[in-house]
C-alpha cells in the first residue's frame, strides 16, 4: 500500500493497519537475529530502495553502532537506565541492557551510499539497492 | 565486552479507551517508569519519534496526562515489506495521590525519545524523621 494524504487520520488508520498486515511476513526469512528482540525494526519499500526504521528511545548515538555489508545491516549497542542512588522503584516497564541485531535483506545493497539519522529515539536508515541489482526493464521485440 | 544479552521487545500496548474518540487511529501506551526518591517522584515515558512541540503533559484534578504526537509524514510513499512494531499516537494518564505533589514546580525535559517528569514533593507530603526521646 503506498499512502496518499487526503485526511491525515484516516491515512494514520489505514497506515496502522497496512503495518500491521505485514507482522510475521516472511520477507526477510527468518534472516533476522529472532523477532521480539530488541531493537524491532521495520522495512519498507520506497520506490526501487529501501528504508529501515527502528524504535530505540533512550539509546545514546554514542552507544549506537552500526555495520553494512552488501546485504546486512548490524544494529548493537548498549540501553542504559539509571534510577540514581536510593530511589525506590513503583513501576518498571522500560527494558535496558545491550542489544546485537543483524538484518539480512534479500535484495543487494550500495553500502557507501547508505544513510542514518537517529532523532527522537528513532533510527532511519535509507538503503539505497546496489546497481546491479535493480530491476531492468526488459524490451519487447 | 560481555556477549550480547538478548533484550526482549514488548509489544506496544494499546490504550484501552473509557469513551470513543472520533478519530479512527490506534493510541499506544508509552513503557513507563515511576520511581521515587526522598523529595520528588520522577515519571519516565517512551515515545519514540515524539519531539518536545509535539508533546503534552497536564495536570488536572489530581491526574497527570500526557500525550504525544507522531510525524508520520515520513512514511508518505512508502510501502511496508517487513514489520516488528506499530506507529501511532501515545497517551497515558496517573492519577496522583492528592495534595502530595508541588504542581508548579513539576520539570519536564524529552531526550531520544524519552519524556522524565520530575514532580517535587509538596512539603507537608516528604517523609519526616520522628525523634526517639
Amino acid at each position: 500500500m503506498v499512502l496518499g494524504f487526503v485526511d491525515p487520520f484516516d491515512a494514520l488508520f489505514r497506515f496502522q493497519r497496512a503495518l500491521d498486515q505485514q507482522l510475521d511476513s516472511d520477507w526477510l526469512e527468518n534472516a533476522t537475529s529472532g523477532v521480539g528482540s530488541f531493537p524491532p525494526i521495520n522495512v519498507f519499500r520506497h520506490g526501487n530502495d529501501f528504508v529501515a526504521i527502528i524504535e530505540m528511545p533512550g539509546v545514546s548515538k554514542n552507544d549506537l553502532a552500526l555495520e553494512v555489508r552488501r546485504n546486512a545491516i548490524r544494529i548493537s549497542g548498549n540501553k542504559a537506565i539509571d534510577y540514581g542512588g536510593n530511589a525506590s522503584v513503583h513501576r518498571r516497564e522500560r527494558v535496558a541492557g545491550r542489544f546485537d541485531r543483524t538484518i539480512t535483506l534479500p535484495v543487494q545493497l550500495d553500502p557507501d551510499r547508505v544513510i542514518a539519522e537517529y532523532r527522537d529515539g528513532v533510527l532511519s536508515l535509507s538503503l539505497p539497492r546496489a546497481e546491479g541489482d535493480k530491476p531492468k526493464a526488459i524490451k519487447i521485440n | 565486552m560481555s556477549p550480547a544479552q538478548e533484550l526482549e521487545v514488548l509489544q506496544k500496548r494499546e490504550l484501552q479507551k473509557k469513551d470513543e474518540s472520533t478519530i479512527p487511529a490506534r493510541v499506544f501506551l508509552p513503557s513507563t517508569d515511576i520511581f521515587e526518591t526522598e523529595d520528588a517522584l520522577t515519571v519516565v515515558m517512551e515515545m519514540p519519534g515524539v519531539d518536545r512541540e509535539h508533546a503534552d503533559i497536564a495536570v488536572e484534578d489530581n491526574v497527570l496526562s500526557v500525550a504525544g504526537r507522531i510525524d508520520f509524514s515520513k512514511y508518505e510513499k512508502m510501502q511496508p515489506v517487513y514489520t516488528e512494531y506499530n506507529v501511532g499516537y501515545y497517551r497515558r494518564s496517573f492519577n496522583l495521590s492528592p495534595n502530595s505533589f508541588d504542581e508548579h514546580e513539576i520539570s519536564a525535559e524529552m531526550k531520544e525519545g524519552v519524556l522524565t517528569l520530575r514532580l517535587p514533593k509538596a512539603e507537608r507530603a516528604k517523609s519526616r524523621k520522628i525523634p526517639l526521646r
